[in-house]
């Protein structure tokens, strides 16, 4: 047992149990906090695959600022619990779990059935994974894509601004 | 059981758990904003496939990806979020089944 695997156990069951929690929790601001543990096991499982700086930015960008903005908005609408459905049986959640397990097996099966051949992280992972490697090839052969989602975050940005300041008239 | 490496399936099996756990997240909640966290851990159990593609692979591609899809997140973020708030002042509500003008 070589450390890649007891990582990869305990990090697999965190993430799952962390992203069960959240679709399970009635309060939004502990679906939140849950969600922030599941960033957390999922940047874990990026370092097993030697992607330091995308486990990095995983931390930077989901766990701090996506979250942050998420939490900040939970607390601004003061959200209490979420109110049951009516009591009685819930078709939704009834079909809701038959596709999804449906949806689960498929996905396993058509994963799971022929191997792929691949079974050990390739040689050049590390180094692939290095923020220096990472630089060279972002602004190298993808300058474009870079400039374009630049473009796309500014749009972003004074979209959002104009959603939230217009007035709601009456 | 005794496992000396991991195969690629290990990962890709994960991944696929984690997607249809934000699946049915994203059916059966009623919370605007809890539909949006289950949303963005789709998206993150698809960064994780090309992550571990990308390292099994030696491929550096994978990893540009998740790095795009990371910035594109952020930008759904933003304006997702000001949307549900937009539509919390206009109906002082969050919950989807009250908000169906544009449902029929």
């Amino acid at each position: 047992m070589n450390i890649q695997i007891i990582a990869f156990f305990v990090l697999g069951l965190l993430a799952v149990a962390t992203g069960i929690l959240l679709v399970t929790r009635r309060n939004p601001v502990s679906a939140a906090v849950s969600l922030i543990m599941h960033f957390f096991a999922l940047a874990g499982l990026y370092l097993t695959l030697q992607a330091q700086f995308i486990a990095a930015v995983q931390i930077l960008v989901y766990a701090g600022a996506i979250m942050v903005l998420v939490v900040f908005v939970i607390m601004l609408l003061n959200l209490g619990k979420e109110d049951a459905l009516k009591e009685r049986f819930n078709p939704r959640t009834a079909l809701a779990i038959a596709l999804s397990s449906a949806l689960a097996l498929e996905v396993l099966l058509a994963f799971l059935s022929t191997p792929t051949g691949f079974n050990e992280i390739a040689p050049s992972a590390e180094k692939i994974g290095s923020p220096a490697e990472i630089g060279n090839v972002l602004f190298s052969g993808y300058i474009f894509p870079f400039e374009a989602i630049s473009l796309l975050l500014l749009a972003a940005v004074l979209g959002s601004i104009i959603l939230a300041k217009r007035k709601i008239e009456d | 059981m005794n496992i000396t490496l991991i195969p690629l399936e290990f990962y890709l099996a994960l991944s696929a758990i984690i997607f249809v756990i934000g699946a049915a997240g994203v059916i059966t909640r009623r919370n605007a904003i809890i539909i949006f966290m289950c949303i963005e851990m789709m998206l993150n159990a698809v960064n994780l496939t090309l992550v571990a593609f990308s390292a099994y692979l030696g491929d550096s591609a994978g990893q540009m990806f998740v790095f795009f899809v990371m910035a594109v997140a952020a930008a759904e973020a933003a304006v997702g979020l000001a949307i549900v708030l937009a539509l919390f002042r206009s109906r002082q509500t969050v919950y989807v089944d009250e908000v169906n003008l544009m449902k029929w």
